[in-house]
């Protein structure tokens, strides 16, 4: 019974979402103010139904309904109740059901979030979101539903994996998703903006708040993903390049080129088309790493078993939902007007380049990903394409806007004079290139790559700090504390997100220059020695687990003779599902971590391992989360959440808060 | 956030294990052909050089992995191979020909620069280079613009005059 | 002119669906082989259950022939055995087999437990060191090799009826007019 009503609700949600795909739109086109009053509750019935059927997904797994064939294949009477919840998103089926929640949420924010637009614009931009939505509920009732009975049931579920049963589960696709899903407002807003023609600073700060709420959650689901392959997969690699994990780097890419591009075109009026196709790519990259990851065109380790049916829905599905919006792109673009104009060097042109660079490295790992694909379609070859092609392409394409990231926060509006900015940063340039220098000397090996990378690193919170230090200098008042809050809370968010950049290149320069990893065989009673660390193979012993079994190996890590961590790596054998699994210890630090794995077994004393000591990989992660807190912070600016003024006002405001 | 994300990992690594389908070989690494004989490690220059050179190599049964990170049969096999020929004295060079001859150029992470990759090795620079040119053309359009709306001083008192004139 | 630029993602995009749905119909998994029209490389190997003989496919120069890699631990190899059972009984090609990291005596039992031996004889690569330069990267995997000692065709993956029939068969007959 619940699984029919779980069914219904989608189809009503359907319904709920066709009304709001075509009702505001059509209301919005013809001035129909009733018509247009029905996004509110279209959305708030859609959210509500969608969650309702969602909840039954649940309620079916939490019952171990085995008649439900999603159930009885991936769950068991035996699941612990929170994995009953969490497999619910674990097969693909559910996953995009998640996928039409999450929308639904963000729709319904949005809508709740409206009331001080005009009811035009807030009119169309539900109606894109709904007529997104309309597309995935499609999906879902014709080739993707979850709620499809098993005739006769089964008396016991298939299981849900071993490997899954995870709190893990519970959060990251959720964190992801939302990141994803979330660029459906920038998506919706921008083709509201084209629709009406207008796309004036105000549409610029109704939308930026969105735009950096979903970007700080793919940041986070990025690293929490990254993290976890690091954990677990590569024996101690935390970015494969791997065609998911670019799937969801592009939009990354180019959705933080957006929330750039969003700035300007608020502060200063330009840009104003290329932020609207920013706009579009993002999201459209967010579906296109969905059909990458559903349809089995290109192989990968996420990859969900391959279905040709849905394959072809959503790459119908994809040039409906982008090539129409492209379609509108073009049709209505070339009207847009120019803007305000700027100087070769200013602030504005800065960010311009920051933009064509992010997008041109999104234009290089869309390449990587799919040139296999390409060739293969033409007959020309069949060729791997993997991460020492992405190293060699990516990094010289990123330089120049680390470079740039020092600077552009300096650089005036319109014109900032050469000879102003270099003495500005000149200071930050100094330490920069000192440290840069020394560091490397210090830790003992020298190289022009570790050069390049800690000078970046340096070079970004040293001109960071420099900025903010003019600031509070030339602001009026006269405490500290007055000082530091004259200025607005997004101009800290930029700042901070760029000081998780340098920590994250601080990160990847450190663990790329100095990691060390021995591939040994040891003998119980022997040791292994990592730059530092000492590493004494004390014992082997038996392990049991609820549904495994294995050898955990015992090692006493010593630094100058003094105890450091105790670390037990395993070897796990999972019977149910015959897979062989390498359970790495890790022993966190800020500064190091260490990572022993246990490979093969040569004989009752004696196994191989690798040891490794990863210096400063944290940072990595950490940084990941300082740009997503300075994210944060850009979203409390107390600008957006005043009573939205008309655009006018604010657009051209001298001295305003500049965040970029 | 650590034991949480730590904990998320084994999804991916069950999804890495799906793939290894039992079609192949060593894909999930107990299961496999029972004749496992431990790879014998050389000297550290040779160990570092078959390091260097599995990073390049991809494990073909895994599809995504190098078979520097993977303990599928194939790739204990394949490091075999690499480090005796290493042993030999044979160049990378001819090692990764010696395998290209057998699994063709899908065993190279890293393209070979030939016909059918000059788009791949050269179109992000091409790229760079049409997006510095779009940079420029676009800058100096608005600075030109730039230049004509802000009147110098000068050019103000010179309109000025000219208008006091009529 | 100025208008045609704003066309240009739509331009890119559509290119890229092009791809995308041919991609669709292709196997990322298939890797084709690279010996193809390529002698066949020589070996010598022991012959399973008589290790004492030889084989080198250079003894079956004149012959069109098939060689078949498998492996008692090999899941996929069961799924194909009964295709492979028929095909031996027919007479069409004799299939030689390739034992591939394989313990001898597991997989004497295991062609027992097949109910039959399709080969003529099966050659034992314990190390699997030939395999690689057959490219073998997953069992099973089919050669077949013509008259002159060169591949003419390889199937990867499990061969059933239909591959036969439509692949297999009307390449033998054109070898073997």
């Amino acid at each position: 019974m619940i699984p029919e009503l779980g069914q219904l609700a989608l189809v009503l949600a359907l319904v709920a979402a066709l009304v709001l795909g075509v009702m505001p739109l059509v209301g919005a086109y013809r001035n129909d103010a009733a018509l247009m009053r029905q996004a509110g509750p279209a959305a708030m019935a859609q959210f509500l139904l969608i969650a309702f059927a969602f909840g039954c997904l649940v309620a079916s797994f939490v019952a171990n309904d085995f008649s439900v064939v999603n159930v009885a294949t991936n769950s068991n009477s035996k699941l612990p109740v929170q994995y009953r919840v969490a497999a619910s998103w674990g097969s693909h089926e559910g996953s995009i059901l998640l996928w039409t929640l999450v929308m639904a949420v963000w729709t319904v924010a949005v809508a709740l979030k409206s009331r001080h637009l005009p009811r035009v614009l807030a009119a169309r931009v539900l109606g894109v979101m709904g007529l997104v939505n309309v597309g995935l509920l499609l999906f879902v009732l014709f080739t993707s539903n979850p709620f499809v009975r098993l005739l006769p049931g089964a008396p016991e579920g298939r299981d849900l994996n071993p490997l899954l049963q995870d709190p893990g589960m519970v959060f990251h696709p959720p964190i992801l998703y939302v990141g994803y899903v979330g660029f459906s407002v920038a998506f919706a807003f921008a083709l509201a903006a084209l629709m009406g023609g207008r796309l004036d600073a105000a549409w610029a700060r109704w939308s930026r708040p969105w735009t950096t709420a979903a970007w700080c959650f793919l940041t986070c689901g990025i690293a929490l993903g990254s993290f976890w392959a690091y954990y677990e997969l590569g024996w101690g690699g935390w970015w494969f390049w791997d065609p998911v994990e670019n799937a969801s780097f592009m939009p990354w890419l180019t959705g933080t080129a957006l929330i750039h591009s969003l700035a300007v075109t608020e502060k200063r009026g330009t840009f104003k088309s290329w932020t609207v196709l920013l706009a579009i790519m993002t999201f459209s990259l967010s579906l296109l790493g969905t059909f990458l990851v559903r349809s089995g065109v290109i192989t990968s380790v996420h990859a969900f078993a391959t279905d040709p049916a849905r394959g072809v829905f959503i790459l119908i599905f994809l040039a409906l939902v982008i090539g129409i919006s492209l379609t509108i792109f073009a049709a209505r673009a070339p009207r847009v007007g120019l803007g305000a104009s700027f100087s070769l060097v200013s602030r504005e042109s800065m960010l311009l380049g920051n933009n064509i660079l992010l997008v041109v490295a999104m234009a290089a790992v869309l390449l990587g990903t799919l040139y296999p694909l390409v060739l293969d379609v033409l007959d020309a070859g069949k060729i791997s394409v993997g991460p020492p092609y992405f190293d060699a392409v990516f990094y010289p394409l990123l330089a120049p806007a680390l470079f740039l990231m020092g600077v552009a926060p300096l650089a005036r509006w319109q014109q900032a004079p050469i000879p102003e900015l270099a003495q500005r940063l000149k200071w930050a340039f100094a330490i920069a290139l000192i440290g840069s220098i020394v560091t490397p000397l210090v830790l003992g090996d020298w190289s022009l790559l570790k050069v390049s990378g800690f000078l970046f690193a340096f070079w970004i919170v040293a001109a960071s700090a420099t900025a903010i230090v003019m600031r509070l200098k030339a602001a009026p008042q006269r405490t500290l504390w007055a000082k530091l809050g004259s200025n607005s809370a997004s101009y800290y968010g930029m700042h901070v997100a760029h000081i998780g950049i340098a920590a994250f290149v601080f990160g990847v320069t450190m663990v790329k220059s100095y990691d060390v990893e021995k591939d040994v065989r040891v003998g119980i009673g022997d040791s292994v020695v990592a730059g530092a660390y000492k590493f004494d193979f004390k014992s082997v012993g038996d392990v049991r687990g609820p549904n495994y079994s294995g050898m955990s190996g015992r090692f006493e890590v010593t630094r100058d003779g003094k105890p450091v961590a105790q670390m037990q790596p395993e070897k796990r054998f999972y019977s149910t599902t015959k897979q062989t699994m390498t359970e790495a210890a890790i022993d966190h630090g800020l500064s190091r971590d260490l990572y022993v794995s246990l490979g093969n077994e040569i004989d009752s004393k004696t196994w191989e391992v690798r040891v490794q000591v990863k210096p400063f990989i944290n940072w990595i992660w950490i940084g990941c989360l300082i740009m997503a807190l300075g994210g944060v912070f850009a979203i409390a600016d107390r600008r957006y959440h005043l009573r939205r003024k008309t655009a006018a006002a604010t657009a051209h405001a001298p001295g305003a808060a500049t965040a970029t | 956030m650590i034991a949480l994300a730590r904990r998320a990992g084994k999804l991916a690594l069950l999804l890495a294990m799906i793939l290894c389908t039992p079609l192949l070989p060593g894909g999930s690494a107990l299961a496999q052909t029972g004749t496992y004989n431990p790879e014998t490690p050389a000297d550290p220059a040779t160990e570092a050089r078959l390091k260097a050179l599995s990073l390049e190599l991809r494990c073909l049964v895994c599809q995504n992995q190098t078979i520097a990170d993977s303990n599928a049969d194939l790739a204990v096999d394949l490091r075999r191979i690499v480090r005796s020929q290493i042993l030999e004295g044979k160049s990378d060079r001819e090692i990764k020909e010696y395998l290209v001859a057998r699994y063709g150029d899908f065993v190279l992470y890293k393209p070979p620069v030939q016909g059918n990759t000059t788009l791949l090795w050269f179109g992000p620079f091409a790229l760079l280079l049409g997006g510095a040119g779009v940079w420029w053309l676009l800058s100096r359009k608005r600075s030109l613009a730039h230049a004509e709306a802000a009147l110098s001083p000068d050019d103000e008192q010179k309109a000025k005059s000219l208008l006091d004139k009529d | 002119m100025r208008a045609l630029r704003f066309g240009i993602p739509l331009a890119v995009f559509v290119l890229l669906v092009f791809f995308l749905g041919r991609g669709l119909w292709r196997d990322p998994r298939e890797i084709p082989s690279v010996l193809v029209d390529k002698p066949v490389p020589a070996f010598t190997l022991p012959v399973l259950g008589s290790p004492d003989k030889k084989f080198s496919p250079a003894d079956y120069r004149g012959k069109v022939w098939l060689l078949n890699v498998w492996g008692s631990w090999c899941i996929s190899c069961q799924v194909e055995h009964p295709t492979l059972l028929a095909l031996a009984k027919s007479n069409v090609v004799p299939i030689v087999g390739f034992d591939w990291k394989d313990k001898p005596d597991a997989a004497i039992k295991w062609l027992a437990q097949q109910g039959g031996d399709p080969y003529v004889f099966s050659v034992t690569d314990l190390d699997g060191r030939v395999a690689i330069d057959y490219g073998v990267y997953g069992a099973p995997e089919t050669f077949l090799i013509d008259k002159e000692g060169m591949i003419r065709y390889k199937h990867i993956g499990p061969l059933d009826d239909k591959a036969v029939a439509e692949k297999l068969l009307p390449w033998i007959r054109k070898l073997n007019p």
